[in-house]
C-alpha cells in the first residue's frame, strides 16, 4: 500500500517528523509546519492509512498505523530524529519512542495524552450499558459498509460538518481544509477520509495504557495540553499527567486553548517546540 | 431459502473482505445450525469432525485472512473486526449455536454478547490463539512478519492476534451482556481445559456453565 508523505522547508535542514491526529491529514499542518520549517527544520508528515492521499485498506489498527509510521521514518533517516504528534499522532509517536528509543532524539506531544477522565463520572452499570449500545451500533455500522462512499457537498457544507467536531476552529480555516482535504467531483466535494473508519468503536484498550508509556521515556519530552474541554479531546488535566512525567520533561498546559493547540495558536506552539528542540 | 439449502461455499461480504462460509452438512432439515469458528491460523475443516454430533446443519466461517477468505493488505487485525466477520455471516444464516475454538472461542463470546437474538448458546473450546497477548499490553514493540511470508493464514493475523490484550474485566463485561439478555438458562458453556486469565474469569461468572464438549453440544441441540 502507498503512504502519501508531505514536507515543508529546506531539504538539507535536520528532519522533524510530525504525526497528525485521527480524521485529520498532513495538510492540516499547513500553517504550523511552515513555522517550524522557518525555524530551521525539514518538517515531514504523512497521511495515515485511510486518510488524505494515502491508500484505503481493508483493515485499520494501531499496529498497522505504527508500521506505516516506521515506514515513513525509514524513508527519512535511520538516525535518531525528533518526533512530534497531535492527539492520536501524539500517542503513536509516544509508542514509537518507547518501542524504538534508538530512532528518536526528542518527543513532542500536542494534546495527545489520554486520561480516564472522560468516563470517570459514570457508574459501572451505566458504563456497561453504554458499551453495549456502542457494540450494537458498531456492528450495525459494519453491516452497511459495502460500497459506502462519503456524502458529497459544497465547500460550505463540508466545512459546516467538520465544524461540528471542531467547534473552536474558524470557519475560514475549515473552508480552506476542504480545498486540500477533499476531492471535487461533478456532484460536489468529498472528504478524503475513508468512510469505513468510525470514531469510537469498542475494544479492550483503556486510556491509562497510553499514560503508562510516559514515565519510561528516555528522550527529552515536551507535552502541551489544551485546557478547554471539547469533543475530540480527552479532557485531561495537568494533575492527571504530572505524576507520569519522565525526568527530562517540559510540560505546558495552555489556558483558553482547545484540543487543536497547533491550529488555534500556531505561533505560540511553534515557538514552544522550536525552543524545546533548540 | 433455509440454511440447509446453502451451497457448500457461500462468499459473504464484510466491508472490503469476502468471507468463506462453508456448509459441511445439511442436517435433519429442522434443527438450528451449528457454526464453527476456527482458531488462530486455522480454517474450516473439509468435513464435520467425528467428535461433533449435531442434528442440524454444520457450518464453518473462515475469518478474514484465513482459509478461503480474503487476505487483506498490510494487516490491521483486531478481535473486534472478527466479531464483524461473524456478524456478517449471521446476516446470512440467522440464529445459530456457536462452537468457537481458541481465538474463535474469544470471538464467540463477543458475538454472543453483541447479537443475543442470533446466538442460541456459545461453546468456548480449546484451540490455537486462546490466550491472545495476555491481560495487559506487553513491552511496546513493532510487529512485522518475516519478509516474504504469505498467507493464508495471513502472517499479519498470526502476529497481531497473538498480541492483542484480553483483560479479564473486559471479557466479563461481555458475559454480563449475555446473561442480562439471553433467555437461555446457560447461554455460555466453557469446555476448554486450558483457561487463560480472560477465560478463567468468564468460567467463574455465575451463570456460565462448564462442561465436556459432547455434553455442551447435546444440551444446545435439545433447545428450541
Amino acid at each position: 500500500m502507498s503512504i502519501a508523505v508531505v514536507e515543508w522547508g529546506d531539504e538539507a535542514a535536520p528532519p522533524l517528523v510530525v504525526a497528525h491526529g485521527g480524521f485529520d491529514f498532513a495538510e492540516t499542518l499547513n500553517v504550523f509546519a511552515p513555522m517550524l520549517a522557518d525555524g530551521g527544520w525539514r518538517v515531514i508528515s504523512w497521511d495515515q492509512r485511510g486518510h488524505g492521499d494515502s491508500d484505503r485498506t481493508e483493515l485499520y489498527s494501531w499496529d498497522a498505523d505504527l508500521r506505516d509510521a516506521l515506514a515513513v521514518l525509514d524513508s527519512v533517516s535511520t538516525d535518531p530524529l525528533p518526533l512530534a504528534g497531535h492527539s492520536k499522532g501524539g500517542s503513536l509517536t509516544m509508542h514509537l519512542a518507547n518501542a524504538m528509543p534508538h530512532r528518536v532524539s526528542a518527543l513532542v506531544n500536542l494534546d495527545g495524552l489520554p486520561s480516564k477522565r472522560a468516563m470517570s463520572d459514570v457508574s459501572d452499570r451505566e458504563r456497561t450499558r453504554l458499551l453495549r449500545r456502542e457494540l450494537e451500533q458498531w456492528l450495525d455500522f459494519r453491516r452497511q459498509l459495502v460500497g459506502r462512499e462519503r456524502r458529497p457537498g459544497t465547500i460550505d457544507g463540508l466545512a459546516e460538518r467538520r465544524g461540528r467536531m471542531n467547534p473552536r476552529l474558524e470557519r475560514d480555516w475549515l473552508r480552506y481544509l476542504v480545498t486540500v482535504g477533499a476531492n471535487r467531483a461533478d456532484d460536489g466535494w468529498r472528504w478524503k477520509i475513508d468512510p469505513t473508519m468510525r470514531l469510537g468503536g469498542f475494544g479492550p484498550w483503556s486510556p491509562e495504557w497510553s499514560m503508562l508509556r510516559l514515565p519510561g521515556l528516555v528522550v527529552p519530552f515536551l507535552g502541551v495540553l489544551g485546557m478547554e474541554r471539547e469533543l475530540m479531546g480527552w479532557g485531561t488535566l495537568p494533575a492527571d499527567v504530572e505524576p507520569y512525567l519522565p525526568p527530562s520533561s517540559t510540560f505546558v498546559p495552555l489556558d483558553g486553548v482547545g484540543h487543536f493547540v497547533h491550529i488555534e495558536q500556531p505561533r505560540l506552539v511553534a515557538d514552544l517546540v522550536l525552543e524545546f528542540l533548540g | 431459502m433455509t440454511v440447509a439449502d446453502l451451497p457448500a461455499l457461500t462468499m459473504v461480504r464484510h466491508n472490503r473482505v469476502d468471507l468463506a462460509l462453508h456448509r459441511l452438512s445439511t442436517g435433519d432439515g429442522t434443527s438450528r445450525p451449528l457454526l464453527l469458528l476456527h482458531g488462530l491460523g486455522g480454517r474450516t475443516p473439509d468435513r464435520v469432525p467425528d467428535w461433533i454430533d449435531w442434528p442440524g446443519p454444520v457450518l464453518g466461517l473462515d475469518f478474514t485472512g484465513h482459509g478461503a477468505s480474503t487476505v487483506p493488505t498490510g494487516g490491521g487485525y483486531s478481535a473486534e473486526i472478527l466479531v464483524g466477520d461473524v456478524d456478517a455471516a449471521l446476516g446470512v444464516t440467522g440464529p445459530v449455536t456457536l462452537l468457537g475454538a481458541g481465538l474463535g472461542a474469544y470471538i464467540a463470546l463477543l458475538v454472543a454478547a453483541a447479537r443475543p437474538d442470533l446466538v442460541r448458546g456459545a461453546v468456548l473450546a480449546d484451540g490455537p490463539g486462546l490466550a491472545g497477548g495476555g491481560i495487559h499490553p506487553g513491552s511496546p514493540s513493532l510487529p512485522f512478519p518475516a519478509p516474504g511470508a504469505q498467507g493464508p493464514p495471513d502472517p499479519f493475523a498470526l502476529l497481531e492476534l497473538s498480541r492483542d490484550p484480553r483483560p479479564p474485566d473486559y471479557a466479563q463485561t461481555f458475559v454480563r451482556f449475555v446473561l442480562e439478555t439471553s433467555d437461555l438458562e446457560w447461554p455460555l458453556t466453557v469446555t476448554a481445559v486450558v483457561q487463560p486469565e480472560w477465560l478463567g474469569a468468564v468460567a467463574s461468572e455465575p451463570g456460565v456453565a462448564t462442561a465436556a464438549l459432547g455434553d455442551a453440544l447435546r444440551g444446545y441441540a435439545s433447545l428450541d
